[in-house]
């Protein structure tokens, strides 16, 4: 069953990638990213990561795709993305790279183990009679809570660059010289 | 490596795999692909590989914190996507098309 389920969400999380990438149109590379991210959701369920499913879902596959789908219809992007290259080797020197990308990584990893290190050094995944929330939480606000900080600055930087960059940009008003100094 | 036929229990290792797998079907994308939002989704499923990444290892490793990078990880891509299509939507509005190489202004 649970093999079923891997094969199953891992041919559905391919798919949506191939998706990405060979979608003429934005609008479907947007839906199979959706499909994507909604599969690794599921591995994440089979990996006793439920939290972070359910986040996954929330955050992602909600916010970010709509996002996307938001500015593909602000935009109004026309479909069709001209296929002459400007530079013509550019395509199979990426898929090359790309290959050579896989192929080290996956050697790499034949002659070793995959998983060494030690155990549980911040904490265990499962211990009786606490959830995956609580655990998480326990972590995320004791080892990690300087990072955690670190994170709402970012966000707080994010937001106030995201405003200024779509605020000012493009046709600015009509304002008296010397007012726009500043910011 | 990993035994071929239908295997009993799923290890780490073929998560790896279908993460390393996802990283690369982005990272071609990326470097394929000259509209910039498709470009950007490419980024999100890199993204998604790392992540995939981290919770495979978390449960391999019996560890929590590999799960609280994850949010780490969302915070940051969250981050990229709004500064990321602002900037879109700004190049856009100044030259009426988001494809990466006519962006070349600073070009030497």
């Amino acid at each position: 069953m649970e093999a079923a389920v891997f094969f199953v969400c891992a041919a559905l999380v391919l798919t949506g990638a191939f998706g990405v990438v060979l979608s003429r149109n934005p609008v479907h590379s947007a839906l199979f990213l959706l499909l994507t991210l909604a599969s690794i959701a599921v591995l994440f369920l089979e990996l006793n990561a439920g939290l972070v499913a359910a986040v996954q879902i929330v955050v992602y596959a909600s916010a970010i795709v709509v996002l996307f789908l938001f500015v593909i219809t602000l935009l109004g992007v026309d479909q069709h993305e001209s296929l002459d290259e400007p530079q013509p080797f550019q395509r199979i020197a990426a898929i090359v790279f790309g290959a050579l990308v896989l192929i080290s990584i996956l050697a790499l990893a034949h002659g070793n183990r995959w998983v060494t290190g030690a155990h549980s050094t911040r904490g265990q995944l499962d211990v009786a009679r606490t959830g995956n929330v609580q655990r998480l939480a326990e972590s995320l606000f004791t080892n990690f809570v300087w990072a955690f900080e670190m994170t709402a600055v970012l966000l707080v930087i994010a937001v106030v660059g995201g405003v200024v960059l779509a605020r000012r940009s493009g046709h600015r008003p009509q304002v008296p010289a010397g007012g726009e100094a500043g910011a | 490596m990993i035994a071929l036929g239908y295997p009993s229990t799923i290890t780490a290792t073929y998560y790896l795999i279908l993460a390393a797998i996802l990283f690369t079907i982005g990272g071609v994308g990326l470097l394929v692909r000259r509209n910039t939002l498709v470009m950007f989704m490419c980024i999100e499923l890199m993204l998604n590989a790392a992540n995939l990444t981290f919770v495979s290892y978390a449960k391999a490793l019996n560890d929590i914190s590999g799960q609280v990078i994850v949010f780490f990880t969302l915070v940051v891509a969250a981050a990229e996507v709004a500064v990321g299509l602002a900037i879109i939507v700004a190049i856009f509005r100044r030259r009426q098309n988001i494809v990466a190489d006519d962006a070349d202004l600073l070009k030497g």
